[in-house]
């Protein structure tokens, strides 16, 4: 560790002072995604699995060959097909079409989520890491008190109690990883609290509002990104998880948590398509989330951009 | 430019023609082209240089612990008549710690914090089976007793943190010499660290290495360490070897321009701040600017501390001054309220200054002393506990720290950092960090009045204008001081505090910043507390010096009297440890003793 510390910044000098003064080239947010993207190509390989996903979640209606919810009983359990690739399910409905419109619930249900707790979890952390105090003492005891609980029976009690309607899934969701988020701004937030260029900005007039909104929380993002991708695939889990169980979205709307829900009463006598293609993209969506992680936080760290 | 002993059979170490190169996102950088250099038993050879000259690179090389990116193109590594080059990792592994060892720069970060010392200690002599279970307790305390630490006993059994700096640096040489190797190499072993401690560290490796016969590199780049302890000298610059050889004729007949510039911008106690700058500057040897305003004694000072106090809770526990300061600033941050019935520590303690318009003042003193936290008060980035800091005639303390950004007297009162680096936005350009008083406090709006603003700015400090857009961390030391002073001078302070400004810089950067700033002093006649571990330095730029130690003041008066005539011992001991540098034939006595055989 300690070579690559003393080594690298002594041969950032020698490049600086070697090649001066070196084009200045536009750092576009585009040239800075392919070096990250070239650099590891399993972030490519996850970049390029999350816009197949953005891709299908806008346009999967137009893509999906069949209506998702038009029933055919003369077709009911086919297995995969030519004309149905994931085979028909008990009603004769074409899965495939059904996992590619179910994309959009899934998706927009977590990244709704996850951009919540984000900000509200993100901005009590930096304010509890910022003002310390009393702030710290409530939001922390907050959080606390959130995380005692079994988060998927919060999650459950959230929508029993408000009402089962997709929104208050995206809420309970938003809630049970609010936490997560806190305490990462918090401990980002704490340790440049004090730090020279914060100084510095206070010196140059900087309320401290600003300071915390400007100077501070900007850069306590690289960790939280990778956070926001981890969290992703969780609430997308999280969110068909609830469906599975009979909560939030109800059917027959195309969702991947209760296809397989559905499905599973099914795998026992054989009609095991039902329940494997809506886990499998279940599945892929959580691993590319999980993949991007470390590519996200390089986007978003200023040190990678020359 | 090769160096050859008088006899080629000495030399224990033997690198010849080496070449390393570094794949970056620029392409391949080479870090060491044909870098030829040897050291024989019992010799410390020092090499010296400023950062990216390859200086660390070269002894990373050498233990095999370039890293993924780097690579060994060409030349030779003999070790004892053994080709490191060829050797495996295994063999490696085995070499490094037994045959070669290394103490690095920051000796917090090279000691593992969760483990007592001694069984850091133990460690290593087990690994390198020089110990067994049963002997090793009783052999590393022996260790801690080799490096002068007192009751070894006791500290075995203490943590790092539980350390102080120069302690922590015994333990890692107590590390690095269990198993006795035949080569150390040092890479900026006191680089942090107080004078006083620095001489302690270096005399005790000094000492160690003559009893051991034990051949040295100090890679250092500070040449007054380099000429107070080596036998031998290799200059290096941009991955090359510029020059080589004995220290007392390097430093005299100094041949290259490169090494030139070096002696001349390393301070020295009757150096005048022009002659620092390289011979090609068209300011050298000029005579540095004086300040515009006269400093008459009626008149009333711009700045008056009374009497001011600031003092921490002490969790219980002894721990020296400094830990327990820094450790208690960290943790209770610009807060810090003194609570009933706990134990106080008085990290500032009853000081009183006055400084005048346009005057310069030095505040000396080793860490912990409470110079940092002196100055952070002055420049109302932290709330005292007792006392006033008034600033013409108004007493700035009525308004807490946490208020004081909005202020009328902010932009009177500005400071320059220690770490450039670290004192820069990472997410700011250079332009940003700049404009960012402008816009807070000067109301400068619009893109062209805030662009001719920050211009002029950088103008005026010599930041070539190419350079605003670009991040910190494409920027070099000197720039992103450049860019701290930049901002600190934007809203044409009174009072400018500068804390270190320039102990993170490379000595030749320091000696542009040092004149810049008289520079500066002279245009716009501001008033400067400079704060400050190192005594030179100060001197260059201060008429009068407030020597502290422990919260008080111990010693004050003009700057060259204190230097020449300490009447206070703490003072004294603080002069005495600077390593002397004077490059004058046979003044260079190497203190190490046996000479290349």
């Amino acid at each position: 560790m300690n070579r690559i510390e003393t080594t690298a910044p002594a041969l950032e000098e020698a490049v600086s002072s070697a090649a001066e003064p070196p084009p200045e080239k536009q750092s576009s947010a585009w040239s800075q995604f392919v070096y990250v993207a070239t650099q590891n190509p399993l972030t490519l390989v996850a970049f390029g699995m999350f816009a197949l996903i953005v891709v299908v979640a806008i346009f999967g209606p137009m893509l999906a060959p069949y209506s998702p919810l038009a029933s055919d009983s003369a077709n009911a359990l086919k297995p995969p097909s030519w004309d149905h690739w994931f085979g028909t399910d008990n009603l004769g409905r074409d899965v495939f079409s059904r996992v590619l419109v179910a994309t959009r619930l899934d998706l927009l249900i977590s990244v709704i989520a996850v951009a919540i707790s984000f900000v509200i979890g993100g901005a009590l952390g930096a304010l509890a890491g910022y003002y310390g105090g009393w702030w710290d003492r409530i939001v922390g005891r907050m959080v606390d008190t959130i995380m005692a609980f079994p988060l998927f029976v919060l999650a459950m009690g959230i929508v029993a109690a408000a009402g089962n309607t997709v929104e208050n899934i995206v809420y309970a969701t938003a809630i049970i990883n609010l936490p997560f988020y806190a305490r990462v701004a918090r401990a980002e937030v704490n340790i440049r609290r004090d730090s020279p260029y914060v100084l510095a900005a206070r010196l140059s007039g900087n309320a401290g509002w600003r300071v915390l909104a400007f100077h501070i929380f900007p850069n306590a993002l690289p960790p939280m990104m990778v956070q926001i991708s981890l969290n992703m695939g969780w609430a997308i889990l999280n969110a068909a998880g609830l469906s599975f169980i009979g909560l939030g979205v109800q059917p027959p709307t195309a969702e991947w948590g209760i296809m397989v829900a559905e499905g599973a009463n099914f795998i026992v006598s054989g009609e095991w398509w039902l329940a494997l293609f809506p886990g499998a993209a279940l599945m892929l969506a959580v691993f590319t989330f999980n993949l991007m992680g470390d590519g996200l936080r390089d986007l978003v760290d200023p040190q990678r951009r020359t | 430019m090769k160096h050859t002993l008088d006899d080629p059979q000495t030399a224990l170490l033997d690198v010849r023609n080496l070449q390393v190169s570094f794949k970056t996102r620029r392409g391949i950088v080479i870090a060491l082209h044909d870098v030829s250099f040897e050291v024989g038993r019992g010799e410390m050879i020092g090499i010296v240089g400023e950062s990216g000259s390859g200086k660390s690179v070269a002894s990373y090389a050498v233990l095999g612990l370039l890293d993924r990116a780097g690579s060994v193109d060409g030349g030779d590594i003999e070790y004892g008549g053994m080709d490191l080059r060829a050797a495996r990792e295994s063999e490696m592994r085995d070499i490094r710690g037994r045959e070669i060892s290394m103490i690095f720069q920051n000796p917090r970060v090279s000691l593992n914090p969760i483990r007592r010392v001694g069984h850091q200690i133990e460690d290593v002599l087990i690994a390198h089976s020089q110990a067994t279970r049963l002997n090793a307790k009783e052999r590393a305390i022996a260790m801690l007793d080799l490096v002068k630490i007192r009751e070894p006993e006791k500290r075995y059994h203490t943590y790092p943190f539980e350390m102080s700096g120069g302690m922590c640096q015994r333990v890692v040489i107590a590390l690095a010499l269990a198993c006795k190797p035949e080569l150390l190499i040092a890479d900026e072993p006191t680089t942090g660290l107080d004078v006083t401690t620095q001489k302690a560290v270096m005399d005790l490796l000094v000492d160690l290495a003559r009893a051991r016969n034990m051949a040295t590199i100090l890679i250092t780049h500070d040449l007054g360490v380099a000429s107070a302890y080596c036998n031998r000298i290799v200059v290096m610059e941009k991955g090359r070897v510029v020059e080589a050889g004995e220290t007392g004729t390097l430093f005299t007949e100094a041949r290259h321009p490169y090494t030139q510039k070096l002696i001349r911008a390393t301070p020295r106690r009757t150096s005048r701040l022009r002659q620092l700058l390289s011979a090609a500057d068209p300011r050298a040897d000029t005579v540095a600017p004086e300040r515009r305003i006269d400093i008459s004694a009626d008149a009333p000072p711009l700045l008056a501390v009374k009497d001011l106090v600031k003092s921490y809770p002490v969790a219980g526990g002894v721990a020296g001054p400094g830990l327990l300061g820094r450790a208690t600033r960290l943790v209770r941050g610009t807060k810090g309220e003194a609570e009933e019935g706990a134990g106080l520590f008085n990290a500032v303690d009853h000081v009183s200054l006055d400084l005048r318009a346009g005057e310069s003042l030095g505040l000396v003193g080793e860490s912990g002393c409470g110079k940092s936290t002196l100055s952070s008060i002055i420049a109302r980035l932290i709330d005292a506990t007792s006392g006033t800091v008034e600033f013409e005639g108004v007493d700035l303390t009525a308004t807490p720290a946490s208020d004081f950004a909005r202020s009328p007297h902010r932009p009177a009162v500005q400071m320059v950092f220690q770490d450039p680096t670290e004192s820069l936005n990472p997410r700011f350009t250079a332009f940003q960090s700049i404009a960012d008083p402008l816009r807070r406090i000067a109301g400068v709006k619009g893109r062209q009045a805030l662009g001719a603003k920050v211009e002029e700015l950088s103008a005026k400090v010599g930041l070539p204008s190419a350079l605003l857009g670009r991040f910190p961390h494409q920027l070099s030391g000197g720039q992103k001081a450049r860019v701290g002073i930049a901002r600190a001078i934007a809203l044409d302070p009174r009072l400018l505090i500068l804390d270190e400004p320039t102990s993170a810089l490379d000595v030749s950067v320091q000696a542009v910043v040092l004149n810049l700033l008289a520079d500066l002093r002279a245009e716009l006649g501001m008033s400067y507390i400079f704060v400050s571990h190192d005594l030179t330095v100060v001197r260059l730029l201060c008429d009068r010096v407030i020597v502290m130690r422990q919260g008080k003041i111990v010693e004050q008066g003009a700057a060259d009297a204190i230097l020449d005539r300490p009447s206070d011992p703490y003072t004294r001991s603080l002069i005495d440890a600077i390593p002397h540098f004077q490059p004058v034939a046979g003044a260079a006595a190497p203190l190490s003793a046996a000479p290349p055989a």
